[in-house]
């Protein structure tokens, strides 16, 4: 919202400079974005706490002047040259300002021509470049003309983008003052939050001024008479729904002669951000800017017109399915029945509260203003803003709600506006249908209310001052206070919601800054601790202190994306195998992922080619739509992706070698080793996303908790891994299974005081028998006596024979209680050899 | 007579030649060589005691003490020697072995978190201190848990603050900030007082550009008790901003306006990157804007379960990514879900 200071001024004084200013309404809840300077001088800052922008007009060199002739220029017809009078000397200025050209030789001007006038040194913007591009203006000669000053547009000046003729002030503007004293302005650009609509406007930001700083407001007033022929009978209002139209205002004005609006009028609507029309165009926006209430003005005679010459009767109501009408914008409309319509008896007239018909709009010709200033239902303006795409500034007030009050104030306002810029007569008295008035708020508050929610103590008299500057109406009682909304607000609830709502206005007059700031005293909750987010936390410790890079990817991605996980020969589900978005952004983000794998291997895929060693884990949920449950089962799942060289190469070892299946095998080992979990058992799986030699099933007791191994060739094949010349190693684990295999608590063994017995054995086996089995052989016939089993080499070759292998073990013999002899450990190795030649058939290597 | 004298003389002559000859010894075999000949059992000085027999009874201690004295001496230098040398040996090995320390050392890989968790850790730690549980819930949700309970009913202009995925079943989107929790922990507790933080993963419908992002971390702050006041809320956020921004950073809470807090404040702190100046960071202004906060709506503690005549509350949002960036000038949101190992090194 653009707010131009020379129209705030119009309502409350205001004698802080600029950034005070900014200051003061940004820290009440009207956050300042910018300050636009448009010919004021930068206030000096210590600090930049607001964002200054726009151009400063030196007072010497930038003034009012009056141009007392235009001459033709001697040797070109596109150009004119200007007697022209700055209050202290003459000058002839060039210019090529196609609105001075009807000036063109008539001599000295009766009524001469108020300009802004520029002289040699001035800092202007450049008019020729698009943009706003700062020069200083020099003396040069132009078609053999000396110029050194010259007459300015908006555009020069940095008022708007207009640069097609100059400015023509009004004539009362005093010739030789400074252009900065004349006119110097400055623009807020206030965001408006949601719930001070009533702030959209000039008189709503004036009021906020006022009562932050204490000063008087001064309300808008009509000055012309309102005595023509009465409206009474000239028109009907019918409302069908008060619901959707809770007031309906007509005022008339006759005989009314549309013509540009004075430049003042002209100059504020353009720093509002709003194109100057008409005088009479210009009133209805004018009036919005100024006190919020959206107008829309009818060609009375095509009304009459429309009813057959009658006076016409104008209804409000739903639209009719399927109903059309086209808008001004020259746009056939089909509408909803939540749309509101104003018609008449011949049909549509308008969309209520968005924008207008283009039939019954004014035009140039118009002579008598019908003027509608109405309220409407802000949930069904919002759905036809929506539905239609249609938003406009009216619709923007009355999606937020407009006070039925203004109604009213608008139309006496309006007219009054009219009749100042168009002339014609204002007709006496109104049509007003206001079928159920608005009753406003009252709410009680007390003092001990402010005192529990804002931790300080306000008197009665000092709550009721602090709202009486917003004009709410308070009656003292005691700690009781009673609240009076003002009629020009909805944002007031009733009861405790109210109380809620006075006590946010009285903390904002207040001022947050003089709350003092305490800390919190009251009873500690129950300290619950969230077990599984400090599992995770500790499992990611575990992750990165083993090399591994955490990533978060997107959690929205698109069958598409997933379906190069599928085995070969799959294909997609039904659609209710995803939760699908009904307004995806793009195409390849339109569902909640499925695969955390598929994920983290896109993020493999981005990386490939950076980096020689690359090992990623994600923890994160996948989403799986549940049947006959509205919300989807969200599970969480650990991801784990190797790729590259297991060391990075370095000067002195330039040879690499490249990771594979028992790296990743070791990475969870350590994983799950570092979170105690007991009883893990590797089994082969064949999911086909692997190698199917090599890919491991992880088992937990009987429980079944991820699986790991090499992508599958097919699968490497679909994405851009093969420059790669390394394997991809992954790992899917289910998170919440891995969280119920870790052990709550376990118990810490005694460090040994006797000395161990170190033994290796080495066993040759068929080729089928897998380790695991042989450890398993070991482990149990060993029993307590063999506290370590490790695998140390594994050969095949010639002097085993083929088909068979040979393992190496080192076992560690030792008694918690003695030093174990020879002998005993002589017994076990035996017992163990024995067992492996009979369940393995498994020979001692010599 | 003359034997006695003879034998002192040479005593001394012994004793001159050798430590004469023990300072042009350089090496470890020369010093061997060295003992053998000087102090070895057939030693000039080691014969002198075969001779004490040729002096008188008299003159025969006072021979033997004065060799012994040689001997002594002899022992001694050859010590001294042996040191000396073994000081030089070892610092010709560690001149020797000198390497160049401007070579590259060995760098075991070193895994990484994410920056947002890294940012989000710092948050847990902050707020743990002070008490806050920390509580997740999900991410697709309820529009009623999104929205309504939250105060915002459908097509409640306050509805355009958040642009939000729906999914294709009626009534169910994807969150658009962490708030749903807060009446999930206030159902599961009231009327027990609540301290909870809630992160979480959360959506808005908008176009992924350097600025906005269509998935971030949110993480609230919800306060429920008996006597939670406006002053308890601005010193813990303070007090939060200190640690989190360091000592001096400057605050100031700004009203503003959300549906589910009443009254609603944008806290900002004072940029640390220009000290309030204005620069890129700041966009000119001086301050940047961390979080949205304020004392709960009494309609979302009604809906919480928690009488709004006896409880009040406060909440409080911020975006660990969007303080990430603040905190390292990072000028793009979307490294963060690019995961370009070139960005998440740096962290």
């Amino acid at each position: 919202m653009k707010i131009v200071l020379s129209w705030l001024r119009d309502f409350v004084d205001i004698d802080m400079p600029l950034d005070q200013l900014a200051r003061l309404l940004t820290m009440a809840g009207l956050e300042v974005e910018e300050v636009r300077l448009v010919g004021l001088p930068m206030p000096p800052m210590e600090k930049h706490e607001f964002k200054f922008t726009g151009l400063s007009w030196d007072a010497d060199k930038i003034v009012v002047a009056q141009i007392n002739e235009v001459m033709s220029h001697p040797n070109a017809d596109r150009l004119v040259l200007c007697k022209l009078w700055d209050g202290q000397q003459e000058h002839i200025v060039l210019t090529g300002a196609p609105n001075l050209f009807p000036y063109k030789g008539q001599g000295s001007l009766s009524a001469p021509l108020k300009v802004a006038y520029a002289k040699e040194g001035a800092r202007i913007y450049d008019g020729h470049q698009s943009g706003q591009v700062l020069t200083t203006l020099k003396r040069a000669k132009i078609r053999g003309v000396e110029s050194y000053s010259m007459v300015c547009s908006e555009k020069e000046l940095g008022i708007s983008d207009e640069h097609e003729g100059v400015i023509i002030l009004d004539d009362d503007a005093p010739t030789g003052m400074p252009l900065v004293e004349y006119m110097g302005d400055a623009v807020f650009e206030i965001s408006i939050l949601p719930n001070m609509i009533r702030n959209a406007c000039h008189l709503g930001v004036a009021r906020e001024i006022a009562a932050l700083t204490g000063k008087p407001l001064r309300m808008p007033v009509s000055k012309m008479p309102a005595d023509g022929p009465s409206i009474e009978d000239q028109v009907r209002i019918e409302i069908t729904d008060p619901s959707l139209n809770p007031r309906f205002v007509f005022g008339l004005i006759r005989g009314v002669r549309s013509q540009p609006s004075p430049y003042w009028v002209q100059r504020r609507l353009r720093l509002a951000g709003m194109r100057p029309i008409n005088s009479t165009v210009d009133a209805t926006n004018y009036v919005m800017l100024e006190i919020n209430q959206p107008l829309h003005a009818f060609d009375y005679d095509v009304l009459v017109q429309r009813a057959g010459g009658k006076p016409p009767t104008v209804i409000t109501r739903p639209a009719y399915p399927g109903e059309k009408l086209t808008t001004l914008d020259n746009v056939e409309r089909t509408l909803d029945p939540f749309t509101i319509m104003v018609t008449d008896t011949a049909g549509a007239l308008s969309l209520a509260g968005v924008m207008g018909g283009l039939e019954s709009e004014i035009t140039e010709n118009t002579q008598n203003v019908l003027l509608e200033g109405a309220t409407w239902n802000f949930v069904n303006i919002r759905r036809t803003v929506a539905a239609q795409r249609l938003p406009s500034e009216a619709a923007y007030r009355f999606s937020r709600g407009i006070h039925p009050a203004l109604a009213m104030q608008g139309v006496q306002l309006c007219l009054d506006r009219m009749a100042q810029w168009s002339g014609g007569q204002i007709a006496s008295g109104f049509v007003d249908a206001y079928p159920e008035p608005l009753v406003d708020p009252r709410v009680v508050i007390t003092t001990e209310d402010v005192q529990r929610s804002l931790g300080i103590h306000l008197s009665a008299e000092q709550v009721a001052d602090l709202l009486s500057r917003l004009e709410f109406t308070c009656q003292v009682e005691g700690e009781r206070i009673t609240v009076q909304t003002p009629p020009h607000r909805l944002d007031i609830g009733q009861g405790v919601v109210g109380v809620a709502d006075l006590i946010e206005e009285i903390a904002r007059i207040y001022g947050y800054d003089n709350i003092p700031a305490s800390r919190l005293a009251d009873t500690l909750p129950e300290q619950k601790g969230n077990p599984s987010l400090e599992m995770e936390e500790k499992i990611k410790d575990i992750l990165v202190g083993l090399g591994l890079q955490e990533v978060i990817t997107y959690r929205l991605t698109s069958p598409e994306r997933e379906a190069r996980l599928l085995p070969p020969g799959l294909s997609l589900g039904d659609v209710s195998y995803y939760v699908r978005l009904q307004n995806p952004i793009a195409a390849d983000r339109c569902v909640m992922r499925r695969s955390l794998l598929s994920s983290v291997l896109e993020v493999l895929e981005h990386n490939i080619r950076l980096r020689d060693h690359l090992a990623f884990f994600e923890i994160g949920p996948v989403y799986i739509p549940q049947q006959d449950e509205l919300l989807p089962d969200e599970k969480p799942q650990l991801v784990i992706v190797l790729s590259g060289c297991r060391d990075l190469p370095s000067w002195d070892q330039p040879e690499v070698q490249m990771m594979d299946f028992y790296d990743l095998k070791g990475i969870i080992e350590s994983l799950l080793g570092g979170l105690c979990v007991q009883d893990v058992k590797y089994e082969p799986s064949d999911d086909p996303v692997f190698h199917p030699g090599k890919c491991a099933r992880i088992l937990v007791g009987d429980a079944d908790i991820g699986v790991f191994g090499e992508l599958h060739p097919l699968i490497m094949e679909r994405f851009d891994f093969e420059s790669a010349g390394s394997p991809v190693l992954a790992a899917e684990i289910d998170f919440d299974a891995l969280l119920y295999a870790i052990p709550s608590r376990r118990e810490i063994k005694p460090v040994p005081l006797f000395p161990p017995v170190l033994e290796d054995i080495a066993v040759v086996v068929d080729e089928d028998i897998s380790s695991d089995r042989v450890m398993a052989v070991i482990v149990e016939t060993g029993g307590a006596l063999l506290t370590d089993v490790r695998l140390f080499d594994v050969y095949r070759g010639e002097q085993v024979g083929q088909g068979k292998k040979s393992l190496a073990y080192k076992l560690t013999y030792q008694a918690p209680d003695r030093t174990l002899t020879d002998a005993e450990a002589t017994r076990i190795r035996q017992r163990i050899i024995d067992a492996l030649g009979e369940q393995l058939d498994a020979q001692l290597r010599g | 007579m003359a034997q006695y004298e003879e034998l002192l003389q040479k005593l001394e002559e012994i004793q001159s030649n050798a430590l004469n000859s023990l300072e042009k010894v350089e090496t470890e075999t020369d010093l061997q060589t060295w003992r053998t000949a000087h102090l070895g059992r057939n030693a000039a000085v080691m014969q002198i005691f075969t001779q004490l027999g040729q002096v008188s009874k008299e003159q025969r201690p006072l021979l033997g003490q004065r060799a012994n004295q040689v001997k002594l001496a002899l022992e001694t230098a050859f010590e001294e020697r042996e040191e000396t040398l073994k000081k030089i040996a070892l610092q010709e090995t560690l001149v020797r072995d000198r390497l160049d320390v401007t070579l590259p050392g060995r760098r075991p890989i070193r895994g990484r978190l994410h920056p947002a968790t890294q940012t989000l850790r710092r948050i847990f730690a902050i707020f743990a201190e002070m008490g806050f549980q920390i509580y997740r819930s999900r991410d697709v949700e309820t529009d009623e848990y999104n929205f309504e309970l939250l105060n915002i009913p459908a097509y409640h202009p306050a509805r355009d603050m958040w642009d939000t995925f729906f999914t294709t079943t009626p009534g169910v989107l994807l969150r658009t900030h962490t708030s749903p929790g807060q009446i999930h922990i206030m159902r599961e507790n009231a009327p027990n007082p609540v301290r909870v933080i809630l992160p979480g993963m959360c959506y808005r419908y908008e176009q992924i550009s350097a600025r906005s992002e269509i998935q971030f971390n949110q993480v609230e702050l919800l306060v429920v008790g008996r006597n939670i006041t406006f002053g308890d809320f601005k010193g813990t956020l303070t007090d939060f901003a200190r640690r989190m921004f360091g000592g001096h950073a400057r605050t100031r809470l700004r009203p503003s306006y959300f549906p589910f807090t009443e009254p609603s404040a944008e806290m900002d702190v004072e940029c640390f990157v220009c000290g309030g100046k204005g620069c890129s960071v700041c966009k000119g202004c001086g301050w940047l804007e961390i979080m949205g906060c304020g004392m709960v709506h009494p309609v979302v503690l009604q809906n919480g379960g928690y009488d709004p005549n006896e409880f009040s509350g406060f909440a409080a949002g911020m975006g660990p990514e969007r303080i990430t960036m603040l905190l390292h000038c990072v000028d793009d949101i979307r490294y963060f879900w690019g995961n370009d190992v070139r960005f998440l090194e740096q962290f």
